[in-house]
């Protein structure tokens, strides 16, 4: 079942960047790439739950400030230690000049 | 030279974080022969940093574990723990344990980190000191509202310990024998806003402070201090005052050491098939003119481990990642990336948010370091870019890097 919310304004992100949003106290990323697609994952590091969003995003790499995580934010993939597990990523839809995030 | 001859056994010595990750990335590059983790404390890998920050406030200390006994099963590693390697017969190559059990190996990392180095004066042996999770739980049981806590020696496990003290409630000074703190790790500029973020949660940081002696008097100690009238009594006091390499295995081995276990800038020691990595070990380091270094941090471990693991296998990969280190004191973060030593030029990039970055670039132009304090973490985007920058020895224009409205990612890019 889809549960389409919105987001963040689309401009609210600039290119090759992400911002945090906060949605019924889970914390979303929301990336916008070079291409301007965009992309969201949950906002919070899979090794010690720090905000990746205060992180590095080089390409479709974002990477935890803390103890240098990378994941590849388009599919989730995490790219070596110190992560074992991969990040959760959501389907999103810009409308309107809104970006939509479908929660599931 | 490198050694050719097959690789079926790969011992371990030491179970901390360069340990657990060299026995991962051995696992990720197919290595499919024996693991073999030696290490003298009681548990499974587990993290280090958090014991002086985060974890020492908790009510009770948890153990984030690097690699669990299930993880190390999965991975076929075997985890010998609570022993030491008491020698080595690097003829023979083999390892001979505390319990003299005898381990045979291809090729041995000498992972053995670092022990905190103990006060030496006079009842210094009541000072606490802080390196393991034992040595954090024996800490905590002493600290709580009210409690007065001396912390002798400013540097960042010294600010980190007093910090987590304060939040807990303890009435906290810090004693530093040097004219100023975090004199080894850091620009005075970024040393000071620190120092101020204490002074704010009324933790008092006294420069210029030798500590002579320590009593006890009954359940308090009394800390003798030159040029003070009377000795600062204290429930609890604690030093902070560096780390010695575990050089005594390698050195009645025969290995070279250096102010830690001589490796090359492949992290091999003078015995082709022994290899030492993170705390222990001194390297040449080829962004610094191949200087000798060492250093004591969680990023330098695990970085080094890709490495060592690399070569045990047959690699020819140099060490050359940029020095880099974090810190957590109350709600301000510090990150830190390079050496700063040779700097010729300081600039400063003002966050607008009570966050500063400090770039030092070399007498030709070089960035050779940066660091970034502030509230919370806002300066590490920066600090991670400033590192790239120092890994190509880029020579960035001082305005720029003095102007926060210019991303560093472009100079990055350009």
């Amino acid at each position: 079942m889809s549960n389409w919310t919105k987001a963040c304004n689309a401009d609210d992100v600039d290119s090759e960047d992400v911002i945090p949003v906060a949605i019924d106290g889970h914390d979303y990323a929301v990336y916008r790439s070079p291409a301007d697609d965009y992309f969201a994952t949950d906002g919070l590091c899979t090794h010690e739950a720090f905000l990746l969003t205060d992180g590095l995003i080089m390409d479709n790499i974002i990477e935890c400030p803390k103890h240098n995580g990378r994941f590849d934010y388009t599919t989730g993939e995490g790219q070596g230690a110190p992560i074992c597990e991969n990040l959760r990523t959501y389907p999103v839809k810009v409308e309107g000049g809104s970006v939509y995030i479908d929660l599931g | 030279m490198a050694a050719t001859d097959s690789v079926e056994r790969i011992v371990l010595v030491g179970a901390g974080e360069c340990a657990a990750r060299v026995a991962r990335v051995l696992r990720e590059q197919g290595f499919t022969g024996e693991i073999a983790m030696i290490g003298d404390e009681p548990h499974a890998p587990y993290e280090r940093p958090p014991l002086s920050k985060a974890a020492l406030v908790d009510d009770e200390i948890s153990q984030v574990e690097v690699l669990s006994a299930t993880r190390l099963a999965e991975l076929g590693v075997e985890l010998i723990a609570g022993t030491a390697v008491e020698s080595l017969d690097r003829d023979r190559r083999l390892a001979v344990l505390s319990d003299r059990e005898e381990v045979t190996y291809d090729r041995l990392l000498l992972a053995t980190g670092a022990r905190a180095r103990t006060l030496p004066i006079a009842g210094g042996e009541f000072a606490l000191t802080l390196r393991t999770i034992d040595d954090a739980r024996a800490l905590r049981s002493r600290l709580g509202p009210g409690r007065s806590v001396v912390v002798i020696g400013a540097g960042l496990i010294g600010l980190e310990v007093a910090a987590s003290a304060s939040q807990l409630g303890c009435d906290v000074a810090v004693l530093e024998a040097a004219p100023r703190a975090l004199g080894r790790a850091l620009p005075a500029e970024m040393a000071d806003v620190l120092v101020k973020r204490h002074a704010d949660e009324g933790v008092e940081v006294l420069c210029g402070v030798v500590p002579t002696d320590i009593t006890r008097l009954g359940g308090r100690f009394a800390v003798g201090v030159g040029g003070f009238d009377k000795p600062i009594t204290a429930d609890v006091v604690i030093a902070g005052v560096g780390a010695t390499p575990n050089v005594e295995l390698a050195q009645a081995s025969g290995l070279t050491c250096e102010n830690g276990i001589a490796v090359d800038d492949r992290l091999r020691t003078d015995d082709p098939v022994i290899f030492a990595a993170g705390d222990c070990c001194s390297f040449p380091h080829p962004l610094y003119g191949g200087r000798r270094i060492r250093l004591e941090s969680w990023r330098n471990a695990h970085d080094q481990a890709e490495v060592a693991a690399a070569n045990m296998l047959g690699g020819d990969e140099q060490h050359s990642a940029v020095p880099w280190f974090w810190s957590d004191q109350y709600d301000f973060g510090l990150q830190h990336a390079g050496l700063a030593d040779e700097a010729a030029l300081s600039v400063v990039r003002d966050g607008g948010d009570g966050s500063q970055i400090r770039f030092a670039l070399a007498p030709d132009g070089r960035l050779v370091a940066a660091s970034g304090v502030g509230p919370g973490i806002s300066t590490a985007k920066d600090i991670r870019l400033a590192e790239m920058l120092i890994a190509a020895g880029s020579r960035p224009d001082a305005e720029t890097l003095a102007d926060p409205s210019v991303s560093l990612k472009r100079l990055i890019k350009l």
